[in-house]
């Protein structure tokens, strides 16, 4: 009896599926989910220097919290991605409508692959750069000393807005593609509905291109603002590290003093904080991401 | 619809995006130790420096390793998840999809600390082995979204041709699917490994003693003597990643047209 069960059940959409995702979800439940639900239990347990202690505390968190350091590196990290998200983002939305609403349909992959070409080349050099650029004898300081705009080149490093500027550069094309693909799936004949019925170019935009455009800015302020608030190497090589965020102290307590539990308990400190005000933003926004009505 | 505005502003958006990059080779080919304006003279000397450095011979061929595996295994496990989300129905895909995607979003230092407490929990060494298992998790949703887009304009009605015609399973996949969806596989092995050559932070936890380019250059960035060497290195880097993204573009585009699909352009 079990013969022809089991042969039926073998064929199913769901067993067939189940065993084509197999060895990709494996490798993900090893090396993403088993580390991660580790973490969690690692910012539980005592920190025996340089051992770990496998008893259960909550000491982490109250030394973490407590620490006024940690306070400031955690609103500044959360200050500088809702920077760079803004500025990212806003600095997106005219691009990425350009190339949909305004580029003819053959030069759109040329510019979508323009966009993306600087994204692939080293995130490093390309973050130094930056310093390159807005170093006290760096390439602005030197065209507007020469052109004699200003007499001493001006302090830009090691401030909040070098950093601002430097992730809002490494975060670009994540926050145009998203954009543009919504942008992309509107349905013209609204915009001219829209004009018909005697609203104005600019309210067409503010009432029609725009609400439905939202999902994709939606999408480019999540995948922008997640990633930021773990970026080590910006604050590191820009901010000088003197503004360090808040992937710079778990570097510190992970390697360099060597107290795991407490990076932990700051690692998924930081992670609740993301994921709380990721989930803010879009119950505030939710009523964009409903499909459209009948 | 005309809107000079509009054009201008997102051709000095492209000139933001380059800016970093069209300084590269200024100071690369610049004959003076210090990166500032005005330029001295031309030089080969900083190339020079580059192919006579052991350290960085050594760290590149990390990478190259790193890179090559990362891109094989990154694919095999992409074409699985690409193949079964785009054939197959089964409860708890999206979650399942979700968990696998997951990388794309979550800071890659916190993939990084996690992957190193496990690592040396189970009391494996951190050798460029490691770096690997952490850059195939991150390189994989990258291959799916590559592969999900070519795996999705298969017609089905292709494969079910063959099997009508008595082909297996196997030999199905080999004649009929493979061959349709070889473009996406050949971008993604590229995509793959141009993310594993460029990524850092994972390399930089779990590399142990081992250096690969990233960590390398890291380490060079705070000496300013080093810096018109990294400036030429940064050169050949972007002259590497333009050539290889070329390809890449250059099979994706054919993916489509061979399976018929049509252009919506773009990596993600």
């Amino acid at each position: 009896m079990a013969g022809p069960v089991k042969t039926r059940w073998t064929r199913t959409e769901a067993f067939n599926g189940y065993l084509m995702i197999s060895p990709t979800l494996i490798y993900a439940l090893l090396m993403l989910a088993a580390p991660l639900v580790m973490i969690v239990a690692y910012s539980f347990f005592k920190d025996g220097y340089l051992t770990v202690i496998h008893e259960f505390t909550t000491e982490n968190y109250v030394q973490a919290w407590s620490d006024p350091i940690f306070r400031a590196i955690l609103l500044r990290s959360v200050w500088v991605s809702v920077l760079v998200t803004a500025v990212t983002v806003g600095l997106a939305f005219p691009v990425a409508y350009f190339i949909s609403f305004v580029l003819p349909a053959q030069k759109k992959s040329l510019w979508l692959f323009l966009i993306t070409i600087p994204f692939w080349t080293s995130y490093l050099i390309r973050v130094f750069q930056w310093k390159v650029i807005l170093s006290y004898n760096g390439v602005i300081n030197s065209v507007l000393t020469g052109l004699g705009i200003v007499d001493h080149p001006l302090q830009m490093l090691n401030s909040v807005g070098a950093i601002a500027v430097t992730l809002a550069h490494s975060y670009a094309p994540f926050a145009i593609l998203p954009i543009f693909v919504s942008l992309e799936k509107i349905d013209r004949s609204f915009l001219e509905a829209g004009q018909d019925l005697g609203e104005s170019r600019f309210m067409t935009f503010w009432r029609v291109t725009l609400p439905l455009a939202m999902p994709g800015v939606i999408g480019a302020v999540m995948i922008v603002f997640i990633p930021t608030i773990g970026d080590y190497v910006t604050p590191e090589l820009i901010g000088g590290g003197k503004l360090p965020m808040v992937a710079n102290m778990i570097q510190q307590n992970m390697l360099k003093i060597d107290n795991k539990p407490l990076g932990s308990a700051i690692a998924v400190s930081a992670m609740l904080v993301v994921a709380a005000i990721a989930l803010l933003f879009l119950m505030l926004n939710r009523r964009f991401l409903r499909g459209p009505k009948g | 619809m005309k809107s000079p505005a509009l054009r201008l502003f997102s051709l000095a958006y492209l000139v933001f995006l380059y800016a970093p990059i069209v300084l590269l080779p200024v100071f690369a080919f610049n004959d003076g130790t210090i990166i500032a304006f005005p330029l001295k003279g031309f030089t080969l000397q900083w190339f020079d420096d580059l192919f006579t450095n052991v350290n960085l011979g050594h760290a590149l061929k990390n990478s190259l390793i790193i890179a090559v595996s990362t891109a094989i295994l990154a694919t095999t496990l992409g074409i699985f998840a690409a193949r079964a989300s785009t054939r197959f129905d089964f409860p708890g895909k999206a979650g399942i999809m979700g968990l696998i995607m997951l990388p794309l979003v979550l800071p890659e230092i916190i993939v990084a600390v996690s992957l190193l407490i496990v690592l040396l929990g189970i009391g494996i060494p951190l050798s460029i082995f490691t770096v690997i298992l952490g850059h195939v998790l991150a390189a994989t949703p990258y291959a799916i979204a590559v592969l999900n887009a070519a795996f999705s304009s298969l017609d089905r009605s292709l494969e079910e041709a063959a099997y009508d015609l008595g082909e297996g399973k196997i030999s199905t996949f080999r004649l009929i699917t493979l061959p349709l969806v070889l473009p996406g596989i050949v971008s993604s092995c590229l995509m793959a490994f141009t993310i594993s050559l460029d990524e850092f932070i994972i390399a930089f936890f779990l590399a142990g003693e081992q250096t690969t380019l990233p960590t390398y250059i890291f380490s060079q960035l705070r000496f300013p003597k080093q810096i018109p060497m990294i400036m030429a290195l940064g050169t050949c880097l972007v002259a590497a990643s333009i050539v290889l993204l070329t390809i890449a573009e250059y099979f994706r585009r054919r993916g489509i047209a061979r399976t018929g699909g049509k252009d919506t352009g773009g990596f993600l």
